[in-house]
């Protein structure tokens, strides 16, 4: 993974002086609540309920065993014993006193590792596929140029104060699992007819209050080429979004209101301007940062290990772990793994600092000490011997990371919700919890296959519930929490919005009503059919039906 | 005279702000002896007798309101020694854009000044941008503020005050 040079050390070190500086001029009132609001939040820190939330950086989802380490340390030492990883790729930190922060920011900063926009009104943490480098489908590693968007982006001067937050995905392979469609800025990286390396650029695309999937401004753009290009689309974000209404700000409603065509254009005549100047990418500067992401020491290994084959025949579970948690990878005799942050009983997302030093020595010991964070909330292990699987997979269990339900609905994304969050109009992690206990018997969560469920505590979305094939959204009724139901949403190639079902429910009924949409694809579903596709065959009145029947019958609605 | 950072100095500045208070107009406001900068309504409203008016002691020049470009000046350029970027709320980050433009896509050489709700801690990112000038929000002290330029060293991106891009410059 990409290692820090002096330049970058400097930066991260003269970050952690500056914020300490803005601390200490904050405390003595030199700087006002207002004023140091927006600077506390390029740190990546939030007045929470209970503590500041503190976000760190995990760029493109890339953590060393050294920096998982020193995570786990600072949640030992500063926190309560643990993190909370985001649907962004980040870590979060909900009980480290401001005054300690910058304390907090210099240890990550030995470790070449920061809080640096992972909030505020700037260019955000960019986020990309957890199997960069070792996906069968892929075109190109997206993270050298992810690397590259990092620089460009980082204390970019002209970017610091945009209408609002900008979040930008990078997809390399054929298959999209960044989630591209509903970024502010998604990039496909694709190959020309004459073989030339280049981008699909998306903009527009967001969550949230407004959720819209985002649109194509060029469906080619030479790779040399994407930082100037993305300094023209900001640039005009920038000059021409709306500042006058927080909900109505994101780039997503400037390239309504214009039309694509017409948003397009200008982008492309602001990028007339800069094409071809100092910020194209040199040859040079692309393969200095590559170098970083060339392959690890692979051992030459059979396709297919003897005794990992009789290991599945032998132990069931351990077949079942793989069957989940296991996927193929590029070269022989390997595997990527996934460890599953989604144990039943916890909080999606969320882990210990045992865990996290126990990761740390999985990485050390198995993949080359390197992790990935996925944005579904899980970590991966990418590079594993096929002959290390079962010693892995032994490990893992005895860290309680061997959950096998990658995929399942007990593998649900899952936002802090109102346990944690200000903006929450409602808790997620005891809906989670609830949703999970519906589902802990393992035949009856394999026997419902590959599913996806997405949570978010109010429409800020970080729990992604508009893109879940089952979205619960929780929202606030007269100081009641309640959550509505979307159905048919879906991340990848074919990325939508799902549709909301009806009338919302009370915290208590909706595992069942979950337990319920399951029952209807069950009852209907073809052979080797998923849920997904069930509904999208029967639509969603069926499901409806079945949900609302027993209300309509007596019981009462809201 | 109020102090005024100028080229990483604090200097003692004459120039004042003419803004349009409500009911006042471009055509009919009387406009103040210089040096003075004004609005980019009266510039436009009222070129020709501001230059008559102004001398090397008494110069004129234009403020840009947030969401006003350089677009519109691209011909006055020469006649101006003074440019200023207003930010109405310091977390308003467009006249960023338009000092980059000012200077990169118009090779404005002049000075351009901030004003407005101009805080220290923006005072950084406001140089790489071609702001050479600032008129600090008045409550906030200009000779504590001049360490702040060099927060950072050596950034990655090419902007106006270095328009090598690091990874162009990086010790091989």
């Amino acid at each position: 993974m990409y290692r820090y040079d002096n330049y970058d050390h400097a930066l991260v070190q003269e970050r952690v002086a500056q914020f300490r500086d803005q601390v200490r001029r904050w405390k003595a009132g030199e700087l006002s609540d207002e004023e140091f609001r927006p600077l506390r939040l390029q740190n990546g820190l939030y007045i929470q309920r209970h503590a500041p939330m503190f976000r760190v950086a995990v760029p493109y989802g890339m953590l060393s065993s050294a920096q998982l380490r020193r995570l786990a340390k600072i949640a030992r030492d500063y926190d309560k014993g643990y993190g909370h990883f985001t649907t962004r790729h980040n870590l979060q930190f909900n009980w480290i006193p401001l005054e300690r922060v910058p304390d907090a920011l210099a240890e990550l900063a030995e470790v070449e590792m920061h809080a640096i926009q992972t909030s505020g009104n700037c260019i955000r943490n960019v986020t990309t596929d957890q199997f960069a480098g070792v996906a069968a489908d892929e075109i190109l590693d997206p993270r050298p140029l992810c690397e590259l968007l990092r620089q460009w982006s980082t204390f970019h001067p002209e970017f610091a104060f945009l209408p609002r937050k900008f979040k930008i995905a990078v997809n390399g392979a054929l298959e999209d699992r960044a989630l591209t469609w509903f970024h502010d800025i998604g990039l496909h990286i694709r190959k020309n007819e004459a073989g030339e390396v280049g981008f699909r650029v998306i903009v527009g695309g967001g969550l949230g209050r407004t959720p819209i999937r985002g649109q194509v401004v060029r469906e080619f753009l030479p790779w040399q080429d994407i930082l100037t290009y993305n300094e023209a689309i900001l640039r005009v974000y920038n000059r021409y979004g709306r500042r006058d209404n927080a909900y109505k700000a994101r780039i997503k409603i400037l390239v309504q209101a214009l039309g694509v065509e017409k948003f397009a254009e200008q982008v492309e005549a602001e990028w007339a301007h800069l094409k071809g100047g100092p910020a194209t990418i040199t040859q040079a500067e692309y393969d200095r940062v590559a170098a970083f992401f060339n392959p690890p020491a692979y051992a030459q290994l059979p396709a297919i290990d003897d005794g990992f084959v009789q290991a599945q025949a032998e132990q069931p579970a351990f077949a079942r772990w793989v069957e989940r948690n296991v996927r193929p990878h590029r070269v022989p005799g390997y595997a990527a793994v996934t460890l599953s942050l989604k144990k039943p009983g916890t909080a999606p997302g969320d882990v210990s600092d045992v865990q996290m030093d126990r990761v740390a020595d999985l990485a050390d010991r198995y993949s080359f000490g390197e992790v990935r964070v996925t944005h579904e909330q899980n970590l991966v292990l990418a590079d594993v011997r096929q002959d290390e699987l079962q010693a892995l997979w032994q490990d893992a269990k005895a860290a309680a990371l061997a959950t096998p339900n990658i995929g399942l609905i007990t593998d649900m994304i899952c936002c802090p919700g109102g346990d944690f969050c200000d903006l929450a109009n409602a808790k997620s992690i005891p809906i989670a919890n609830a949703i999970q206990a519906k589902f802990e018997d393992l035949d009856y969560l394999y026997d419902i296959g590959d599913i996806e469920l997405n949570i978010s505590g109010c429409m800020n979305s970080c729990g992604h519930h508009h893109v879940g094939h089952i979205g619960v959204l929780g929202v606030d009724k007269g100081n009641e929490e309640w959550y509505q139901i979307t159905l048919g949403g879906r991340q990848g190639n074919n990325a939508h919005l799902g549709k909301v079902i009806g009338p919302s429910f009370p915290a208590d009924e909706v595992a069942g009503v979950v337990e319920k949409l399951i029952r209807v694809y069950l009852d209907n579903r073809h052979e080797d059919e998923l849920f997904i596709d069930t509904l999208d065959r029967l639509g969603v009145e069926p499901f409806k039906d079945k949900v609302y029947g027993d209300r309509l019958k007596g019981k009462k609605a809201a | 005279m109020t102090r005024i950072i100028k080229n990483r100095a604090v200097v003692e500045d004459s120039w004042s702000v003419l803004r349009l208070a409500e009911g006042e107009t471009a055509d009919t406001i009387d406009l103040p002896q210089g040096p003075v900068l004004v609005p980019l309504s009266v510039w436009h409203a009222r070129k020709s007798a501001l230059l008559a008016a102004s001398s090397p002691a008494a110069p004129v020049g234009v403020w840009l309101a947030a969401g006003e470009g350089p677009e519109s000046l691209a011909d006055d350029l020469a006649q101006l020694s003074v440019i200023a970027v207003d930010f109405p709320k310091f977390t308003d980050g467009r006249g960023y854009s338009a000092a980059r433009l000012l200077r990169e896509r118009y090779g404005y050489q002049g000075e351009i000044r901030a004003i407005g709700d101009v805080l220290p801690d923006q005072l950084f990112l406001m140089a790489r941008c071609g702001i050479d000038a600032f008129a600090l929000r008045a409550d906030k002290d200009a000779d504590k503020a001049l360490a702040l330029f060099d927060t950072f060293k050596t950034p990655y991106q090419a902007a106006v005050d270095q328009p090598q891009p690091l990874f162009r410059r990086r010790a091989a």
